[in-house]
C-alpha cells in the first residue's frame, strides 16, 4: 500500500489525535490513509495500558501532592487526561472524549459544590476499576462510547450522575418537573435551538421526572456512591405530546404509561430524539467545525451525507466519523490548519513537538486556566466558546508564555538535538521550522526569526549559545499566531 | 457568530495597524483640561437572575404561596419604598451595600425589563441582550456597535474585557477589545533573561505588527498578540493599583478592583466588562440562609459593588462612573421541586453612578394567577416585561455615552420616564 506523506499524517493526527510523536509518525507512517483511518476509529484493537505509564521516566511527568489520586483529586484527575493526551496510543478516544466532553459540557466546579471536591472529581473522571462503588467517572463514559452509538450515548449521559446533578435530574418528580435537562438535550444535545417549542422543554421535563439518584453502598469501605434510579412513585405517568414526530410511524404523542412502565418514556424519547433528522444535521455541523474546518461553513452535500450515513448506520459514530476522516472535504487542502486549536491541543501538540522529558503537565494547569480552557470545567452547558472567541489578548499572552515556559524547561533537551544543525544561524533555524510545524510563515517574520538568532553576539554554535537561541526561538515559534492554527 | 467575525477580521486589520501606532490616549490631558470622562462598565449576572429574589415584592401574598421554601420574609427584607403602582418593595437582605448606595441616590431600579416572546434559552438569550436586537442574535454586539462608531484612531485599551474571552455584547465590527482577566499575569515571560529576553520581545513585539495578506483567519491572531504587545506597559500600571480599601477575594471582586484601577491610572478605557456566574439557580437555590446559594450570589454582588462605589468615591470618580446591568432572564415566579426556579422572562436592571437619578423604574408584577393578568405571561408562570431593554440601553447610549441609540439600536426605543440618567 501507499504509504501516506508526512504532511498528510500530520494532518490527520492533529485533527484525529493531538499532533504526533517521533513514535507515532514512524508508525503510521508505514501505512496507507485508509489503513490509518481504520486503525484510528478501530481502536479498541489498540491495548490501553498507557495510565501505567504515569510517572516513570522517559514520560511526560505529574506533579504529586501526596498520593497521585486521579479518581478522587480534580488535579490529578486533569493531569491523568493530559498526560493520556500526550501517550496514548489511541489518539482518536481521547480526541472524541474531548469532543463529547464539549458537546455534553459538564462542569466540575456544580458537582463539587454539590457533593464536596472528591466525590466532585468522581463523577467526572472516576476509573471505574480503580473505584471501591465501581463508579465509572463521565469522561470514562465518553471513553468507553467514544465512538458507538449516539442513542446509546444520549442514554447514558441521561442516566450519568455527574450530569443528573449538573442538569438537576436529580429532582425532578412528578409534583415539580425539572426543566433543565429536557432543555438542554434538545437545544444542545441533538437538535439545536430553533426543533423544539417552549411546550416541548414543559413536556420533555414530564418526560424524565423520576430520572434521580440513590446512594448505595457502604460508607465504611468506600463502596457508597450515587448512582441512578429510576422511581416509579416520581413519574408523571399522563401522556406528553410534542411538536416533532415521537415514533417511526409520526405519532408525537408518547402514551400514558403505568409508573412502573414509565421509564421507557425516556428510553422513547432519546430514541426519538437521536433519529430526528435535525440531530444528524446538528452533529454533522459540530463534526465539521471540530475535524474538518471552521474557516468556512460545510456544504450541504456535507451535512447531507454525513446526516445520511449517520441515519443509515443507525447513528453509528464510528461508521460517520470514518466517513468524516476519509471524506474529500477533510482532504480538501482547504482544510489543512484551518482550525484554531483549543488550549488543551495547543498545549498538548506543543509538548509532542518540543519534548516532554521532565517536564510536569501539572505546570500546564493555570497557563491552560489562563488560556481559557480549564479541563473538566467548561464555562457552561454549552461548552467553550471555542474559534477565534479563545483568542482574547490575555489568552494568546497566555499562550506565548506556556510556549516560554515549555521552551525554557526544554532548554538543554533542545540544545543537544539541535546540535548537528549548528553551523550557521540559517541550519539552525531551518532545524526547528522542520521540528516545529505550522503553516508557512511568510518572509517577514522568519527574517525577524533570523535577525533573533543574530541580534546578541556573533553565531558560535557552542552550548551556551545554543540554549538561549534554541529555546528563544522555539518561544518565538510555538508562540507564533501560525502555531495556534491546526 | 462566524460571519460576523468574519467582518471582524475584514475591517479589523486595517484599523489595528492604525490603533498600533496611535499615542497613549490623552485622558489625563483632557481631564486636566476640564472634559469630563465617561466610563461604562457593563456587569453581567450570568444564568439568569432570580430578579424576585433581588428585590422582593415583600406584601405580594402570591409571593409567598407561590415559594413557599423560598420566599424571603417580610420581616427580613430592606424595605426601600413602593414603586408608582403602589407595590411597596424591599431588596433582598444581603444587599446592604446596593441599599446605602440606594439611600444615596444612586442606584436605580428597572423593574421588569425585558422584550416580547423572550427567549428562555441561556444562549439565545444572552445573545439577544448582547446584540439588542431579538430578530437577529448573530449581529454585533450593542457596545461593539457603539466603539466601532467612535473616531479613528480607536486606542486599542477602548475596551478592557475583565473575562477571559471576548463576551458577544463586546463584538465589534473593527475594534479589537482586550481580554485582561488579571492585568498581574498580562505580560511578557521569557526563557532567558537579560540581553536575550530584550531581543526576544523586541521580535515578538515587530512579528506581532505583521500583517498577513489575505489570511484573514491567521490575521486575527495576530491582531491579538499585536493587542497584547502594545498594552502591556499600561496595564502594568493597573497591576500595582492600591485601592482606597480592600476588595472582597472574589472574582467580581478582582475585577472592579482592576477596572477602578484603570480608571485612577487613566489609561484611557472607555467601556469595560466584568460577569459574575451562578445565577443559574434550578435547584437548592437557598434564598434566606447565610451561605445559601442565592445568599452567597447576592454577598458577591452586594460586597464587590460596595467596594468599587466606595473606592471611586475616594477617589473622586464616581460622577465619571456608569454601571448597568443585565442578565439573560428572569426566573419561574413559582418554585420548583428542588427548591429552586427555572428560566423564565423579564428581570429587573441595576443602573450605579455618580450621576444616576436613583430609585424605582416601571412596576412590579401582580404575582396572582388570575389569568386575566397582564404582569404576568406563559400562564401566568413568568413575569411579562414592561419596559423594552432597549429603552434602558437607549437611555445609557444617548445620555451617558453621548452617542445615538436610534443609529446604534436600528430603532427609537426612548421612553421619557426612563430619565435615571
Amino acid at each position: 500500500m501507499a504509504r501516506t506523506s508526512e504532511r498528510e499524517l500530520e494532518h490527520l493526527l492533529r485533527r484525529a489525535g493531538f499532533g504526533a510523536r517521533i513514535d507515532e509518525l514512524d508508525m503510521y507512517g508505514q501505512m496507507s490513509v485508509n489503513e490509518i483511518v481504520d486503525t484510528l476509529v478501530n481502536f479498541d484493537g489498540i491495548v490501553d495500558d498507557v495510565d501505567g505509564n504515569i510517572g516513570k521516566p522517559g514520560y511526560v511527568q505529574t506533579t504529586t501532592r501526596g498520593v497521585f489520586s486521579p479518581n478522587s483529586n480534580i488535579t490529578d484527575a486533569r493531569q491523568r487526561w493530559l498526560f493520556r493526551m500526550v501517550h496514548s496510543d489511541r489518539p482518536l478516544q481521547e480526541k472524541m472524549a474531548l469532543f463529547w466532553h464539549n458537546h455534553f459540557a459538564t462542569g466540575y466546579s456544580k458537582i463539587a459544590g454539590a457533593l464536596g471536591a472528591t466525590e466532585g472529581t468522581r463523577y467526572m473522571a472516576a476509573k471505574a476499576a480503580e473505584d471501591p462503588g465501581r463508579v465509572r467517572g463521565q469522561i470514562e463514559l465518553f471513553r468507553d462510547m467514544a465512538l458507538g452509538r449516539f442513542h446509546d450515548l444520549l442514554l447514558a449521559v441521561a442516566k450519568d450522575a455527574a450530569m443528573l446533578v449538573w442538569l438537576d435530574g436529580r429532582t425532578n418528580t412528578k409534583a415539580k418537573p425539572q426543566e433543565n435537562f429536557a432543555r438542554e438535550i434538545m437545544e444542545l444535545f441533538t437538535m439545536g435551538v430553533g426543533n423544539y417549542t417552549e411546550p416541548d422543554v414543559y413536556a420533555g421535563a414530564r418526560v424524565f421526572t423520576g430520572w434521580n439518584l440513590q446512594r448505595p453502598g457502604l460508607a465504611s469501605d468506600g463502596s457508597q456512591h450515587y448512582e441512578f434510579i429510576y422511581v416509579p412513585a416520581q413519574h408523571d405517568t399522563a401522556a406528553k405530546t410534542f411538536s416533532f414526530p415521537i415514533y417511526p410511524d409520526g405519532s408525537k404523542t408518547i402514551p400514558a404509561r403505568g409508573q412502573n412502565d414509565g421509564m421507557q418514556d425516556g428510553i422513547d424519547f432519546i430514541n426519538a430524539l437521536a433519529a430526528n433528522p435535525n440531530t444528524g444535521r446538528y452533529l454533522a455541523k459540530k463534526l465539521f467545525r471540530f475535524f474538518v474546518s471552521e474557516f468556512r461553513e460545510p456544504d450541504e452535500s456535507f451535512v447531507n451525507r454525513i446526516a445520511g450515513v449517520y441515519s443509515n448506520s443507525k447513528f453509528d459514530m464510528r461508521i460517520v466519523m470514518r466517513e468524516l476522516l476519509l471524506s474529500p472535504e477533510f482532504w480538501d487542502p482547504k482544510s489543512y490548519w484551518a482550525r484554531y486549536s483549543w488550549p488543551v491541543e495547543f498545549v498538548v501538540r506543543a509538548l509532542k513537538d518540543v519534548g516532554w522529558r521532565g517536564f510536569s503537565v501539572d505546570s500546564a494547569l493555570t497557563p491552560l486556566s489562563n488560556m481559557g480552557q480549564i479541563m473538566f470545567d467548561p464555562p457552561d452547558v454549552s461548552g467553550w466558546d471555542a474559534g477565534q472567541s479563545w483568542f482574547s489578548s490575555g489568552a494568546m499572552l497566555a499562550r506565548m508564555n506556556f510556549a516560554s515556559t515549555l521552551a525554557a524547561n526544554q532548554k538543554f533537551n533542545l540544545a543537544t538535538s539541535a546540535k548537528t544543525a549548528n553551523k550557521s544561524p540559517q541550519s539552525f533555524m531551518s532545524y526547528f521550522m522542520d521540528a516545529i510545524a505550522t503553516p508557512s510563515v511568510d518572509g517577514a517574520v522568519r527574517s525577524e526569526w533570523m535577525t533573533y538568532l543574530t541580534a546578541t553576539g556573533t553565531w558560535t554554535g557552542a552550548d551556551p549559545q545554543l540554549q538561549a537561541k534554541g529555546s528563544g526561538l522555539v518561544h518565538l515559534i510555538a508562540g507564533s499566531p501560525e502555531y495556534q492554527l491546526q | 457568530m462566524k460571519v460576523t467575525r468574519r467582518q471582524f477580521v475584514k475591517g479589523g486589520v486595517a484599523a489595528f495597524t492604525v490603533t498600533f501606532a496611535a499615542p497613549e490616549f490623552l485622558s489625563d490631558l483632557a481631564r486636566a483640561q476640564g472634559a469630563q470622562v465617561r466610563n461604562l462598565v457593563v456587569l453581567n449576572l450570568s444564568g439568569g437572575n432570580d430578579a424576585l429574589s433581588m428585590l422582593i415584592p415583600y406584601n405580594d401574598q402570591f409571593y409567598y404561596s407561590r415559594r413557599p421554601t423560598l420566599a424571603v420574609p417580610a420581616g427580613q427584607v430592606l424595605q426601600i419604598g413602593s414603586d408608582s403602582s403602589n407595590v411597596a418593595l424591599g431588596l433582598h437582605p444581603r444587599l446592604t451595600g446596593l441599599k446605602q448606595i440606594y439611600d444615596q441616590g444612586r442606584l436605580a431600579l428597572i423593574q421588569r425589563t425585558g422584550y416580547e416572546n423572550q427567549s428562555r434559552s441561556h444562549f439565545l438569550g444572552t445573545d439577544i441582550w448582547s446584540t439588542a436586537d431579538p430578530n437577529n442574535s448573530q449581529a454585533l454586539g450593542w457596545v461593539g456597535r457603539y466603539l466601532d462608531s467612535l473616531p479613528s484612531p480607536v486606542d486599542a485599551l477602548v475596551g478592557w474585557n475583565a473575562t477571559g474571552a471576548l463576551p458577544h455584547v463586546l463584538q465589534a465590527a473593527h475594534t479589537a477589545v482586550p481580554s485582561i482577566p488579571n492585568p498581574a499575569t498580562y505580560a511578557f515571560s521569557s526563557p532567558n533573561a537579560g540581553n536575550e529576553a530584550t531581543a526576544e520581545r523586541t521580535a515578538a513585539v515587530r512579528i506581532a505588527s505583521h500583517v498577513p495578506v489575505n489570511q484573514p483567519e491567521l490575521a486575527f491572531v495576530y491582531e491579538t498578540a499585536a493587542a497584547a504587545m502594545s498594552t502591556l506597559g499600561r496595564v502594568a500600571t493597573v497591576a500595582t493599583y492600591a485601592p482606597t480599601l480592600t476588595y472582597p477575594n472574589s472574582g467580581l471582586g478582582a475585577a472592579l478592583r482592576a477596572v477602578a484601577g484603570a480608571m485612577v491610572r487613566g489609561i484611557g478605557t472607555r467601556v469595560f466588562y466584568v460577569t459574575t456566574g451562578g445565577f443559574d439557580t434550578h435547584s437548592g437555590q437557598n434564598t434566606n440562609a447565610a451561605n445559601g446559594a442565592y445568599f452567597n450570589l447576592m454577598a458577591t454582588l452586594n460586597d464587590a459593588v460596595l467596594a468599587f462605589y466606595t473606592d471611586l468615591k475616594n477617589q473622586g470618580l464616581l460622577d465619571d462612573t456608569l454601571v448597568v446591568s443585565f442578565s439573560e432572564f428572569g426566573r419561574r415566579i413559582s418554585e420548583n421541586g428542588s427548591q429552586g426556579t427555572d428560566h423564565g422572562a423579564a428581570s429587573t436592571m441595576l443602573v450605579m453612578g455618580g450621576r444616576v437619578s436613583g430609585g424605582l423604574y416601571g412596576t412590579a408584577a401582580n404575582l396572582n394567577m388570575d389569568p386575566k393578568n397582564p404582569t404576568l405571561e406563559n400562564n401566568n408562570g413568568d413575569v411579562h416585561y414592561e419596559t423594552d431593554f432597549r429603552s434602558v440601553y437607549a437611555r445609557v447610549i444617548d445620555g451617558w455615552l453621548g452617542a445615538d441609540s436610534v443609529r446604534l439600536l436600528n430603532g427609537d426605543f426612548r421612553k421619557g420616564s426612563l430619565n435615571f440618567l
